[in-house]
């Protein structure tokens, strides 16, 4: 049986729409391992070699990997959830109560969902801990750490504005919370200091550009839900491929 | 001009481009990233970042099953739950509503927070613990990044944990739907305090527009620059190896955003313990 299948495996990999796809053979052999990193997309973000002492879990806790994996995770329960959501205030809840009851793997993607925003907010707080406690901040590193922290307000304010998308009374006043904070803006926000003075008005502060309105309604879940799965998503993107690339490009602080 | 275009720049890679990879790989055997030996990413790499990814995924099922994402009733303006909490992230700046007005607790120090995070690389200026743990070659930064850090944290376990109806303390044994009595405990502003000690009058020395300054109100501004300049001042002074090694510069910021940080444990407990609510007042803003 084993030899039928690896007759088939040796037949098939040698075809034309296999090598025209895959590139090299199976990473069994030195110079295919070294090949599957030039020629694979997802795996090209690694080197072909790296020290011996980069290996060691106790180091990094796979926490950066872990955080990057909880994004994707959330790219995709995002997008089978935006097939039943539609963010308008006199369905939202609605539309939430039916993933969770009438379509099917709902519960499943929703709570997934929920749970890898809450494992990528951890994670991601536990990684700049760790960078930080193993000083691979330190040149010439440093212009990553202030990445890596753009990175760690973008995946609040992700989790923040997803958390108003179910319209339910944590997701509103949870919301409410936070405009009220904005609202007390030094300078830009219409009730904090020298607001007044500087001409904001419940009409034009920082608040009211946040939520579209003077109030958390239709307006800011619209304004919500775009930033959440479009403009945020993206600039998270983007952010990200510029970490990954000043990791390999700086190297591994890793240890010997 | 034509002194640069006839002077050709030599450009020549060593290996070639064509017939390359056989020396590309070559040279990855070879290449040495310093004097410890190198393996493979695929498998070495790839394999733990594959097995780690199936065990946090189980995980992830497992908790998703178990534990199915909430949802309280439809939105409604008329109805405000009680208590209305932010997100387990942000409940360490819910709480420290408490003790700050919105604009500091919800604008100011979370600024200042990402702000001092993004200077930490620029103002460590000690080369060593570069890639291994260590506490003893780092002292003051670990000390201080754990401290902000507990800081934290400690914060938002009060928001998660022993905050109830109303935002009153409730202990874990207590009965959460039941209110809490109206604080009895009277809160003061720190410029009373020193009115009544020291027997200064009310009347304003000078006034600025709606601005009525009186002799207690400088003095709060005083006790609220002295603090920082007090604080600037004194390693200076006595640790001046430390300052040497810093600059100008980098002494000074970091000294600021330490004397930030600590300020705010410190105003909590002059509002626990002495019932203090603002340090400073000023008609547009109170610290």
């Amino acid at each position: 049986m084993k030899k039928l299948l690896d007759r088939i495996r040796e037949n098939v990999t040698k075809t034309q729409v296999w090598k025209s796809i895959f590139r090299h053979g199976y990473p069994d052999t030195d110079a295919n391992r070294a090949l599957v990193m030039f020629s694979n997309v997802i795996l090209h973000l690694h080197p072909v070699r790296i020290r011996r002492g980069a290996l060691k879990i106790k180091f990094t806790w796979c926490l950066g990997g872990l955080t990057f994996f909880f994004f994707v995770l959330l790219a995709i329960t995002g997008v089978f959830l935006m097939f039943y959501y539609v963010p308008d205030t006199r369905r939202a809840y609605n539309d939430i109560k039916d993933l969770g009851s009438v379509i099917y793997f709902g519960s499943l993607f929703r709570a997934l969902h929920r749970w890898s925003a809450h494992a990528m907010v951890f994670s991601v707080w536990m990684h700049m801990t760790r960078v930080f406690l193993t000083g691979s901040y330190k040149p010439p590193r440093e212009f990553n750490w202030v990445v890596g922290v753009i990175l760690l307000v973008t995946t609040l304010v992700l989790s923040w504005t997803g958390y108003l998308l179910p319209w339910d009374q944590l997701a509103l006043w949870a919301v409410t919370v936070g405009s009220k904070m904005a609202e007390a803006s030094p300078l830009l926000g219409n009730a904090g200091p020298f607001g007044a003075e500087l001409g904001m008005s419940v009409n034009n502060d920082i608040a009211f550009v946040l939520l579209g309105g003077t109030v958390v309604g239709q307006s800011a879940l619209l304004r919500f839900y775009v930033l959440h799965c479009l403009g945020l998503p993206l600039i998270t993107a983007l952010f990200i491929a510029v970490h990954f690339w000043r990791i390999r490009k700086d190297g591994f602080s890793g240890p010997l | 001009m034509a002194d640069k275009e006839s002077r050709p720049i030599a450009v020549v890679s060593k290996s070639g481009n064509s017939g390359g990879l056989a020396d590309l790989i070559k040279r990855t055997a070879a290449e040495k990233i310093g004097p410890e030996d190198t393996v493979l990413v695929w498998p070495n790499l790839v394999y733990i970042e594959f097995i780690s990814m199936l065990a946090i995924t189980t995980l992830l099922l497992a908790l998703a099953f178990f534990s199915p994402a909430p949802l309280e009733e439809l939105a409604s303006a008329d109805t405000t739950p009680n208590p209305t909490k932010a997100p387990w992230y942000f409940l360490g700046l819910q709480e420290l509503l408490v003790y700050f007005d919105p604009w500091l607790a919800g604008v100011v120090l979370p600024t200042m927070i990402i702000i001092g995070l993004v200077l930490i690389p620029y103002i460590d200026p000690n080369p060593l613990g570069k890639g291994y743990y260590t506490f003893s070659e780092r002292k003051f930064a670990v000390t201080g990044f754990i401290f902000g850090l507990g800081l934290w944290y400690v914060l938002i376990l009060i928001g998660v944990e022993f905050r109830g109806l109303d935002w009153s303390w409730y202990w874990p044994w207590d009965d959460p739907h039941i209110h809490k009595p109206a604080g009895a405990v009277k809160l003061v502003d720190m410029e009373v305090i020193f009115q009544n000690a020291l027997g200064l009058s009310e009347t304003p020395i000078v006034t600025v527009g709606r601005y009525a300054i009186t002799l207690a109100n400088i003095l709060t501004w005083a006790l609220f620059i002295g603090y920082f300049v007090v604080g600037i001042t004194i390693p200076f002074l006595f640790m001046r190896k430390f300052y040497n090694r810093l600059g100008f510069v980098r002494y000074n910021l970091t000294m600021f955003l330490l004397l930030a940080m600590l300020g705010v444990p410190l105003k909590i407990y002059l509002r626990l313990l002495a019932n203090i609510k603002y340090v400073l007042v000023t008609p547009w803003f109170k610290i």
